[in-house]
């Protein structure tokens, strides 16, 4: 299901133009990174893709539908979208109600649900907090029930919103699995991170914001050798990207493999 | 005697069955800029609100030992005498922002003003702190219609207003863009220059390269190592224990295997990368 963007441009009522005129497609199954300064547009931009905004001109289609002409609660059967802060969006007594709680309201009969949600608790790791009250558990954990509940709505579509902020290295590694399995299943994921290592680890299509328009988008590694251009968005390459670079290596390298190849 | 100093701490929430730091000791020199890294769970927030008075003032608990800053004992004073020493950027900033304030300005002057302090003068510490951190454009919006990286430096702004002896800083930029938390740490390592002593939790481990002067690695409640930031996060111990390391220290540990890094050391910051590859390059 393609996200289609045309000539969007939103203004909060505080009069603030946060979008200045973004036209973007993004194909089904792509994986794809939002990044740039922080105050960029890249929230506002998401929050368009599920109807939480709606654009003051321009139009964002998901699949055929434009998102003026479909409720939040509609659209949320295509597009899933993970608060940056999991804080906003938990309510529910104990993890397993939380997690079932989307597939439940999307009207799947009961036996396809229970599927969806044993899957999402086994691909986040909680399996074993099924009962815990969300907000006994740590933030860290708080994030995967966050994770979790959009995960086990099963849309097409799924949004990270900086998944890996105040996360330690084993959790960063859980979460860039739980995006590599929703790959395999042929998911459209799209994160926006400031962790550009992670970035550069994870998504083939990197999409740079700066004051409410594109100024790159592209494979990751020609996104990410524009360091001029990036360096406007407040973005720095990856280390080993800077490192190679430095170094006078001809080719931009993203990963550590691509580092090592490079050198020997 | 060291500005901050804690004794065999050992400390239990109210509800939690296993103490959160076990026998922890720690000591921190006046001006001394410390990180403190290590997994989700380590207790490195707890650490934090042991620091600024919360636990056990605040949440309760069962605590042993001993927490002094400025040899104050906080076993025997009140959460209110410690708040005038001691101030704490929270990890979340949306549960530190009061609620109780329309713009960001009067936000940054809330702590001000419930401890008295002039008009003019607060007025002024509050236009020359946002000028520290880079959010003077930010005045009159609402705090609640911020990013989540303007909201951090909010945060931040409005604890570095009180001026507290000791800072303590809970995951700073875990949502600002590398130019924010670039800043930030800039702006705490001045602080520290100018004689404020730092406890900052991070996840960043390049820029405490970069800019702290010690690295305290937590892990299950303990001190697994500390040291300078080169020693800390070079060890083998680190990874064999799920802590992050920067990129730099995994690519040559890496290119060492294969005897493409030939120094005995391992780099943590970009300059010792380069000066370590270059001749093979």
């Amino acid at each position: 299901m393609n996200i289609n963007i045309k000539d969007l441009r939103f203004t909060y009522s505080t009069g603030l133009e946060a979008l200045k005129g973004i036209s973007l497609t993004i194909n089904p199954g792509e994986q794809v990174a939002i990044v740039g300064q922080n105050g960029a547009g890249k929230t506002t931009l998401v929050r368009h893709f599920n109807g939480l905004l709606k654009p003051t001109s321009g139009t964002v289609s998901i699949g055929e539908w434009e998102t003026t002409k479909y409720p939040t609660a509609k659209l949320a059967s295509r597009v899933g979208y993970v608060f940056q802060n999991p804080d906003e969006q938990l309510f529910s007594r104990d993890v397993l109600t939380e997690v079932s709680f989307g597939p439940k309201n999307l009207g799947y009969e009961k036996s396809k649900a229970d599927e969806l949600v044993k899957r999402a608790m086994a691909l986040t790791e909680l399996h074993d907090k099924t009962e815990t009250n969300p907000y006994d558990l740590s933030p860290t954990w708080r994030k995967m029930v966050a994770l979790a509940s959009i995960i086990a709505m099963d849309t097409p579509i799924i949004i990270f919103d900086e998944p890996t902020t105040g996360q330690d290295a084993v959790n960063v590694g859980r979460i860039a699995n739980v995006i590599a399995e929703l790959k395999r299943e042929g998911k459209t994921v799209i994160t926006i991170t400031h962790d550009i290592d992670f970035c550069a680890e994870n998504f083939e299509r990197i999409i740079a914001l700066a004051k409410g328009q594109v100024v790159l988008d592209g494979s990751a590694r020609d996104v990410l050798g524009q360091e001029e251009i990036l360096a406007q968005t407040y973005v720095d390459p990856p280390q080993l990207t800077r490192l190679g670079k430095q170094l006078g290596l001809r080719e931009t390298v993203t990963n550590q493999e691509e580092f090592l190849k490079a050198i020997s | 005697m060291a500005f901050v100093n804690l004794q065999n701490v050992t400390y239990k929430y109210p509800l939690t069955e296993k103490p959160v730091l076990q026998n922890l000791s720690l000591q921190i020199q006046e001006g001394e800029f410390v990180s403190v890294i290590g997994p989700n769970g380590a207790g490195k927030s707890t650490l934090c609100y042991a620091l600024a008075g919360f636990v056990p003032h605040f949440f309760k608990g069962e605590i042993n030992g001993e927490i002094e800053v400025d040899g104050k004992k906080s076993s025997q004073s009140t959460l209110d005498e410690w708040v005038l020493n001691v101030g704490l950027a929270f990890q979340n900033p949306f549960n530190q922002i009061s609620g109780a304030k329309y713009t960001v300005f009067e936000e940054i002057a809330f702590g001000l003003e419930n401890i008295g302090v002039p008009r003019d003068e607060m007025k002024k510490r509050v236009e020359d702190a946002m000028s520290l951190t880079g959010i003077s454009d930010l005045a009159d919006r609402s705090p609640y219609s911020l990013s989540g990286g303007q909201q951090q430096r909010v945060a931040l702004t409005s604890i570095l207003v009180m001026r507290p002896r000791l800072l303590v800083l809970d995951e700073p930029t875990s949502q600002m863009d590398p130019i924010g938390t670039r800043e930030v740490f800039g702006v705490v390592r001045k602080m520290a220059e100018e004689g404020m002593t730092v406890v900052m939790v991070e996840h960043k481990v390049e820029w405490i390269a970069n800019f702290a002067d010690r690295v305290i690695a937590l892990k299950e409640g303990q001190i697994l190592l500390e040291g300078t930031p080169s020693e800390v996060l070079t060890s083998d111990i680190l990874v064999e224990n799920g802590f992050g390391v920067s990129r730099y220290t995994s690519v040559a540990r890496e290119a060492k295997k294969q005897g493409l890094w030939k120094k005995e050391k391992l780099p943590v910051t970009l300059i010792e990368a380069m000066e370590g590859f270059k001749r093979d390059a």
